[in-house]
């Protein structure tokens, strides 16, 4: 993902061509685009329909369908916060109040020059070290407070 | 001879530093000149000391952990190439009581090989079950599935050899065989850990199912929660058809059989075989309803085994070793081995593979070791978020299929989260309902709305309003959702509300009465 570029007509076009002709091949273009991109600009929704043969509406129906497609840029990191039972009983709440009270950032909101998204997850199969977290892919296990602050840390630094 | 090291790059491994410890361990051996080797394997699904390294030694394997990388040079200095003594030790691994007192089928291999070493796969038994079962004929290799009552591990617990039967006794151009890899209850890793740690028995299992019900194409649906799984799981696939498990001629069978991944895209309902499909086939991943069965008319309307990952991965064993052997271990109707999960507030969190019908205590006490921030346990929930919430007083139930059903609850796919007594039970019933909500596909009344609604409800008895009418109001509407869902989860959702509703009423008691109750 640190791969990010800004999103770009004609090379979304040479991807979502490249993948076309899979069956079913919504998803894996989607991911192309999310991987290249960071995220799905509206204007690829056309571009989808059209290699894909579906209406604009059903498109959109299947980006705005899964978690995975957010649909604005992010500039920084991206870290996946699993929030599901085994993370809550080993107090991954209690991880979401510090990002805000400690450092400003709201789970599942905008980075906004933070530096770093968090979104919620729920269940990275981690479930024996929960807390659990995906930072950018990798993997975080028994995260706690401390290693939070180095990592919002660390992705403010890199943005400066 | 140079040493061999195992370290796990299980994911799990590599959240606690699995990496920067491999890379400790051949930068000390460099500054030591000795010639050291690093094998990369799955996990052996003992969490809580991973990262777990392991060397091998004239007297075995020999365990140290967890281990940080700060730490390598004094294990050099302790001698452990040659299993010298240091605070870490462990002795031989598969003598540590956790691991010794499981019966795995499934995860035998998980955490001693190389995974993407077909050559490894082969000696530690890869294999022989597709052999045999090239050998026994499709029919025959149907009945032997049938024979050894396994039920499908996903959750629903639906006989495997039953689905197998209905796809091969269809007459179609076009077969599928699909795997449900997306594993998305909480509490659950076993599938992520067997596609990291022995990509080629699922490959080998789906390989089975293709060639016994005549499908030629398989799709491996992998959740995107799962980078390394996907990533893992993709590179064991292009080794397998390099070795001829996959291709044109399966293991020079003549017969073809090839496997695709895709990656799934954050949506839980995809765990539910239907949506699945249509995921697959590139739309929103909304349930269908039943009939037709994908057994019949499933992918692209083509008659289609899904199957979870340890479904598939237990046919391997089966056809080696037969299907009474298989039958002999379990209980009742729950007959073999299922990996259990042990996760949450629990001290010795991994993976338990037992026959059918330990006890939930011996997991949780037993395995677990009671919880991790040493309070007593207080809940414990079965079967990932549709699962029902135990009492400690209920912790001898044993885990079967029908056992657990009795005491109003589900194995599900066997995952075990641990909750000390700090938990609020109806901030849990309130989260069974939020979860529902946002992972609700659209499709049915009872899931969409009465999602919502529940969340709403619980809010009010937890402000104390009304308490007694919205405690029934409570229960009437998780009685809609059992009877009118379309699917598992608006119909199970209710299992976490009513089992915390009937095991820790106390909890709803609302904050103004539960003060005045101390």
């Amino acid at each position: 993902m640190s791969g990010r570029t800004a999103f770009d007509v004609d090379l979304a076009r040479t991807l979502i061509d490249r993948k076309r002709t899979l069956p079913g091949a919504t998803l894996p273009i989607l991911h192309d685009l999310l991987e290249q991109f960071g995220y799905i600009d509206d204007d690829a929704i056309p571009l989808i329909a059209d290699a894909l043969n579906i209406s604009r509406a059903e498109a959109l129906g299947v980006v705005s369908f899964y978690h995975d497609f957010r649909r604005s840029p992010v500039d920084g990191r991206v870290l996946k916060l699993c929030r599901a039972e085994s993370c809550q009983a080993m107090g991954c709440e209690d991880l979401v109040s510090h990002l805000a009270v400690r450092h400003g950032v709201t789970v599942d909101g905008l980075d906004e020059g933070s530096g770093i998204r968090v979104e919620s997850v729920y269940c990275l199969g981690n479930c024996a070290l929960s807390p659990a977290a995906l930072l950018d892919g990798e993997p975080i296990g028994r995260l706690d407070r401390d290693r939070l602050d180095a990592l919002v840390a660390g992705a403010q630094r890199k943005m400066q | 001879m140079s040493a061999r090291v195992f370290v796990p790059a299980d994911s799990s491994a590599l959240s606690v530093g699995a990496d920067a410890v491999a890379g400790a361990i051949l930068d000390e051996a460099r500054r030591r000149g000795v010639d050291t080797t690093i094998v990369r394997t799955g996990s052996r699904g003992l969490f809580w000391l991973e990262p777990l390294i392991e060397v091998e030694t004239a007297a075995g394997r020999i365990g140290y952990g967890p281990v940080a990388p700060d730490e390598v040079a004094r294990l050099f200095e302790a001698g452990f190439l040659t299993g010298g003594s240091h605070p870490k030790a462990l002795g031989r691994v598969e003598d540590i009581p956790y691991l010794a007192r499981q019966q795995r089928l499934i995860f035998a291999r998980c955490g001693l090989t190389d995974p993407l070493s077909i050559d490894d796969y082969r000696r530690h038994g890869g294999l022989r079950g597709l052999e045999y079962a090239l050998r026994l004929g499709p029919k025959a290799t149907i009945e032997e599935i049938l024979a050894s009552g396994l039920r499908g591990r996903g959750g629903a617990g639906f006989p495997t050899g039953v689905k197998w039967r209905t796809t091969a006794g269809i007459e179609a151009e076009q077969k599928y065989v699909v795997c449900n890899a997306d594993e998305g209850d909480s509490g659950t890793f076993a599938d992520r850990m067997l596609m990291e740690g022995d990509p080629f028995l699922l490959i080998e299992g789906m390989a089975i199912a293709a060639l016994s019900v005549g499908a030629t194409k398989g799709y491996v649906y992998i959740r995107s929660e799962y980078p390394h799984a996907f990533a893992v799981f993709s590179r064991a696939i292009g080794r397998a058809r390099a070795a001829g498990l996959l291709g044109p001629s399966v293991l020079g069978s003549g017969r073809a059989f090839d496997l695709e991944p895709r990656l799934g895209a954050g949506a839980y309902i995809c765990g539910e075989e239907t949506s699945l499909l249509e995921s697959l086939e590139g739309k929103r991943g909304q349930i269908r309803v039943k009939p037709p069965l994908p057994a019949i008319a499933g992918l692209f309307g083509k008659p289609t085994v899904v199957n979870n990952v340890l479904s598939f991965a237990s046919a391997p064993w089966i056809l080696e070793h037969g299907a009474k052997a298989y039958a002999d271990y379990g209980v009742g109707r729950s007959l073999g081995s299922q990996p259990f999960q042990l996760a949450g507030n629990v001290r010795h969190g991994g993976l338990v593979e037992l026959a059918f019908g330990a006890s939930l205590r011996d997991l949780v006490e037993g395995f677990g070791g009671g919880t991790r921030t040493g309070r007593p346990i207080r809940a414990v929930q079965v079967g990932g978020p549709l699962g029902a919430y135990f009492p400690a007083s209920l912790l001898d139930t044993p885990l079967d299929y029908e056992s657990m059903a009795a005491a109003r609850g589900m194995l599900g796919h066997g995952g075990i989260v641990v909750f000390d007594d700090s938990v609020d039970m109806a901030r849990q019933a309130r989260f069974a309902f939020e979860f529902c909500a946002k992972e609700s596909c659209g499709k049915c009344t009872p899931c969409r709305i009465g999602s919502t609604r529940g969340v709403e409800t619980v809010d009010k008895i937890i402000a104390g309003r009304d308490r007694e009418r919205n405690v029934q109001l409570l229960r009437d509407l998780c009685e809609v959702m059992t009877d009118g869902s379309l699917c598992a989860l608006g119909g199970l959702t209710p299992l976490p509300v009513v089992s915390a509703l009937d095991h820790f009423s106390e909890d709803f008691a609302g904050a103004p009465a539960r003060v005045a109750a101390e």
